[in-house]
């Protein structure tokens, strides 16, 4: 195996933990709600996942139990912001550590209970594909997710009517209502499911890649994935390519020094960010879509 | 209108006030640890704080610490034990240390690298505190009430690295470590060197995470080393689940760091580095409490080792995949280390064929902490700043 294949093989797994809870991201924005609880979701899935995995002894079963940990987070951010109204900052950041605090203190007996991560599936066919095949078809369930949730909101958010009215609570909550469906409604299942995906994002690091639980074993990522959706102007499938690269540039910093390259240690550190900022400013460069504009309203209104 | 939103804003204010505190509250459950109070007499007992950097069970460095400071707490009855983990390399720590004051201590093991400028700055500050650093070294004068202990951890490390040398098919150890600091950079040398005395072709390649517990990173970084070809996964990094979960599903072998964990893999286990500090703090302890510290052995950089036979860090149990032949060849090393011999002793060469310890010489504990590049036989850089 050669460097630039494991870069990338560890790429696309490590960055599925960051592309998931960004579509969810993605999701809940669009409807007008910022989460930036996105990285307290994400470490209540990685132990919820873990937690369940233990008890039942199978990590698939394992990642429903991340789902609903940080669904039920997303659904306190959403009954804070959406009907208590409160400032969504603050919320959110009320809910990192409201989560980290929890899943501290839940956690400590997890740490040395080995589990049985979920295993590699190679897809018959595309697997035998030269080069990409194993790169992209040689991974766990979590990563296959990954691919057919870009797909799946990609055509939910404009092939749907669910997509059609999601996108009008976050540009005009009042037309919404309009067509009979209270927005505020809209507004917390997208918050809720964009926290399940947090949550499923987490489960990727716990009983996925990673295959352990680990206090604030998220380390931050959940805000890069917070930040993807952010450089990538709220389209999909640029939340996909800066989540990936973000994870490909993680995964090259280990490479390039097992293969001897030496780079200044704080570029290399500095790398993955750098590389996920240039590559979504070049595809951006098209013109993105502006911010919902309910989302803009709603950090104005209550501060 | 504009007073029902005022109104309104005050009453979020203090919603959020009550969710904040409430949040607030559980973070320092999980991170504070509760005050272990293990004195049975009122009064006299001293108090004595105990700061990690990570989660107290993390299956390394900050559990070892926990450990002992529990053991401490059992086994010394004038003594009341308060620990805090979680808390981070920066002013953190000096607000930890002030609050710990408040609570009545009067001895504080400060057990992360980076606290040192902290708790050096704080002893000088507060002189009825005495204050004691774990891994730091300090080169100019001593305060009266500071002091840094460290054991020779390359010395377990290196018998580390002669069992890894000894199993690998491919000749290919692999090390993740968290920063080039002096203490990882000598780990390494040694394990290397370790590795090299039973296996001249062992090769050590390292990566560096830049975070002392990242389990993302490490899993890429070991990933990344198993894809090299590496065989025998070692490290210096606080925790070390991810790495030897890694290790598992490859088939590869581990060596240990700060606690043992062949639990975790009880067939890729060979063997480990493990601290067992109980010793040591309850000496320092009891040095403190008869009031001879000041100009004391740990009044200054005290350094345990295995031939003064105060070592901190022991040599783990062996797992399955060691030979008996070599766990007997490792424990007459290990013999050999405590009746005064070096890893070190010369001839020693850097990775560029510089000499780093003359032919016959075997550096002191000063030069060796001054090591700055990695010895032949190890694949990487040390991270220029």
């Amino acid at each position: 195996m050669n460097g630039i294949e494991q870069t990338l093989i560890g790429g696309i797994a490590g960055g599925t933990a960051i592309v998931i809870p960004a579509l969810g991201e993605l999701t809940s924005e669009l409807s007008g709600i910022v989460n930036l609880g996105t990285e307290g979701c994400m470490l209540a899935g990685a132990l919820g996942a873990y937690a369940v995995t233990v008890a039942t002894g199978s990590a698939e079963i394992g990642i429903a139990g991340g789902a609903v940990a940080g669904a039920i987070f997303g659904l306190l951010h959403a009954y804070l912001t959406v009907y208590r109204k409160a400032d969504q900052l603050t919320s959110g950041l009320v809910i990192w550590f409201l989560a980290l605090g929890v899943t501290g203190v839940l956690g400590t007996g997890y740490v040395n209970d080995a589990i049985t991560p979920l295993p590699i599936v190679s897809v018959p066919g595309l697997s035998q594909v030269p080069w990409l095949g194993p790169i992209l078809f040689r991974q766990d369930l979590l990563v296959y997710v990954g691919y057919f949730l870009v797909a799946l909101i990609i055509f939910v958010l404009h092939r749907s009517r669910i997509g059609l009215l999601l996108r009008a609570t976050g540009e005009r909550p009042e037309v919404v209502s309009v067509a009979g469906i209270h927005p505020n409604v809209i507004q917390v299942v997208a918050v809720t499911v964009g926290a399940l995906l947090a949550g499923i994002g987490g489960a990727q690091l716990s009983v996925g890649y990673v295959g352990t639980w680990f206090d604030d074993m998220t380390s931050g990522y959940g805000f890069v994935a917070v930040a993807v959706v952010l450089f990538a102007s709220w389209r999909p499938l640029r939340v996909m390519v800066g989540a990936y690269v973000f994870g490909v540039a993680l995964s090259a910093e280990s490479v390039l020094q097992t293969n001897g390259i030496a780079i200044n240690q704080y570029l290399l550190d500095a790398l993955p960010y750098l590389v996920t900022l240039i590559a979504l400013v070049v595809v951006s460069r098209r013109g993105g879509r502006k911010a919902p504009e309910a989302l803009s309203r709603a950090l104005t209104d209550v501060t | 209108m504009l007073r029902n939103l005022t109104f309104l804003k005050k009453r979020l204010l203090r919603r959020f006030a009550i969710i904040g505190g409430a949040a607030s509250l559980l973070v320092s459950l999980a991170s504070c640890g509760t005050s272990t109070a293990s004195a049975s007499s009122t009064g006299s007992a001293t108090t004595v704080g105990f700061i990690m950097v990570g989660s107290r069970s993390d299956y390394g460095y900050n559990q070892a610490v926990y450990v002992a400071s529990q053991t401490v707490a059992t086994e010394m009855k004038n003594v009341k034990v308060i620990t805090a983990d979680n808390i981070p390399e920066n002013s953190s720590v000096t607000q930890t240390m002030q609050a710990m004051v408040n609570q009545g201590a009067k001895i504080i093991f400060a057990t992360s690298y980076g606290y040192f400028p902290y708790a050096l700055k704080f002893a000088k500050s507060h002189p009825t505190i005495t204050v004691l650093h774990q891994g730091g070294y300090l080169t100019g004068k001593f305060p009266g009430n500071f002091g840094t202990y460290w054991g020779e951890a390359f010395e377990p490390v290196s018998l580390g690295g002669m069992a890894a040398g000894s199993v690998t098919k491919t000749n290919k150890l692999g090390f993740v470590y968290a920063f080039p600091i002096p203490q990882t950079i000598d780990n390494i040398d040694a394990f290397e060197l370790g590795a090299q005395s039973v296996n001249p072709k062992a090769k050590t390649y390292v990566v560096n995470t830049s975070n002392w517990c990242d389990p993302l990173k490490q899993t890429e970084a070991a990933k990344a080393l198993l894809a090299q070809g590496a065989d025998v996964l070692s490290q210096h990094q606080d925790c070390q689940t991810a790495v030897i979960e890694a290790a598992k599903q490859a088939h590869a072998y581990v060596v240990g760091y700060h606690y043992d964990a062949s639990s975790l893999d009880p067939s890729g286990w060979l063997t480990g580095s493990v601290w067992k500090w109980a010793p040591l703090y309850k000496s320092i302890i009891s040095t403190i409490l008869s009031g001879h510290f000041k100009g004391s052995k740990y009044n200054t950089n005290f350094i345990g080792s295995f031939a003064a036979h105060n070592n901190p860090l022991v040599l783990a149990p062996f797992g399955p995949a060691v030979s008996t032949g070599m766990r007997s060849k490792i424990l007459s090393e290990e013999a050999k280390l405590k009746s005064g011999t070096s890893i070190f002793k010369g001839p020693i060469y850097c990775q560029n064929g510089q000499l780093l310890v003359p032919a016959g010489v075997t550096p002191t504990y000063a030069q060796i902490n001054n090591f700055s590049c990695f010895v032949r036989g190890v694949v990487g850089t040390i991270p220029q700043g």
